[in-house]
């Protein structure tokens, strides 16, 4: 633990920079590579549970071509955020076996391109944001994107160990503009909604680190497998779990939910539980992979109970 | 640039040109229904 608090840089110089194209033969879909679609996915989902949670989105609270207007610049300013990563972070992504076929280290993009394509879409989903919706999803939505392309990406990664605890704060944001696209407020709620992805961050990347620590390693990046150990990593696994899983019960326990989430939380964290414990104790790739699937179905799954509990849909 | 480039570059480019186009498109009616909620026309 005594070295989680040492600050380390990316050996910038030592690391090849990918090779621009001569001429400009990107395809469109390496533009919509840049925006990084699974995550948008992702993005896409928690914002609209966030947007159902809120009250009266059900009963003409917002309109339905608003409520669309609002998940789109949600999307893409999520996306937009993503391009900026990928445009700051090309030099480590060309040495990561996961990344190097992302549009700018395999040369289908040049950096250039790729960071006015990132600026123009950022902007325009912040700006539209605000006009058709309202500013404070607008300037949640800036802050955000701000959060993850300029203080993650460009401060934090490289520098701390604590860069994915810190950095989740970013992802957690779409249900919480979800919220505030509907009712123009943040209550205890959506907070809650942000917490849930914030402790679910670093759980779900540490189990992939576990299993690509080398890759993380070659670029220099201070995730925690490489500066604490695995042991450390693993313990923190099942702490933040444990952690996510109160935080993920406290709003059905609170009344701010039915019982359809409130089984589903308790349920699924159960089982997330068993799965870090499982890491923890077995020590083993398989067990950090099958941890690191497990959190993907967690979250979607989660907020698909909130969904279910809000709607009716399915009961 | 060979003719093989030449034509990947046309071809990309080509690509690139009605994404924009149906982008701008899909914009355009987006604004416009916007604008017919705002009005409190929809």
């Amino acid at each position: 633990m005594e070295n989680l608090g040492v600050r380390l840089t990316a050996p910038h110089a030592a690391v090849l920079q990918p090779a621009a194209p001569l001429i400009d033969v990107a395809h469109w879909r390496d533009y919509v590579d840049l925006l990084k679609p699974r995550i948008m996915l992702l993005v896409v989902f928690t914002g609209i549970a966030g947007m159902v949670a809120a009250p009266g989105a059900l009963d003409g609270g917002i309109h339905p071509i608003i409520a669309f207007t609002a998940i789109l610049c949600l999307t893409f300013g999520a996306g937009a955020a993503g391009a900026i990563n990928m445009w700051y972070d090309r030099d480590i992504d060309a040495l990561m076996q996961r990344t190097a076929s992302r549009p700018i280290p395999a040369g289908k993009v040049a950096p250039e391109a790729a960071l006015s394509f990132a600026l123009f879409v950022a902007a325009a989903s912040c700006f539209v944001m605000a006009f058709a919706v309202n500013w404070l999803a607008a300037g949640l939505l800036a802050f955000a994107i701000w959060f993850y392309g300029m203080f993650y990406t460009m401060w934090l990664k490289r520098r701390t160990p604590q860069n994915i605890v810190i950095g989740g704060a970013a992802g957690a944001f779409p249900p919480m503009i979800g919220w505030a696209a509907v009712t123009g407020d943040v209550t205890l709620l959506p907070i809650l909604l942000f917490a849930v992805i914030f402790l679910w961050t670093p759980p779900h990347f540490w189990a992939l680190a576990l299993v690509a620590n080398q890759d993380y390693g070659k670029t220099g990046v201070p995730m925690l497998p490489n500066v604490a150990g695995k042991a450390i990593t693993r313990q923190h696994i099942l702490s933040y779990t444990v952690a996510l899983s109160l935080v993920a019960i406290a709003p059905w326990a609170l009344g701010m939910t039915g019982i359809v989430y409130g089984i589903a939380a308790a349920v699924l964290s159960l089982l997330y539980c068993i799965s870090s414990a499982e890491i923890f104790i077995t020590k083993t790739n398989a067990a950090a992979w099958r941890g690191f699937g497990y959190s993907i179905f967690y979250l979607f799954a989660l907020f698909g109970a909130l969904i279910v509990d809000r709607t009716g849909i399915l009961i | 640039m060979t003719p093989e480039e030449k034509a990947a570059y046309y071809e990309s480019r080509r690509g690139r040109n009605k994404a924009i186009g149906f982008s701008l498109a899909g914009v355009c009616v987006l604004f416009f229904l916007i604008t017919l909620v705002k009005l409190g026309v929809m």
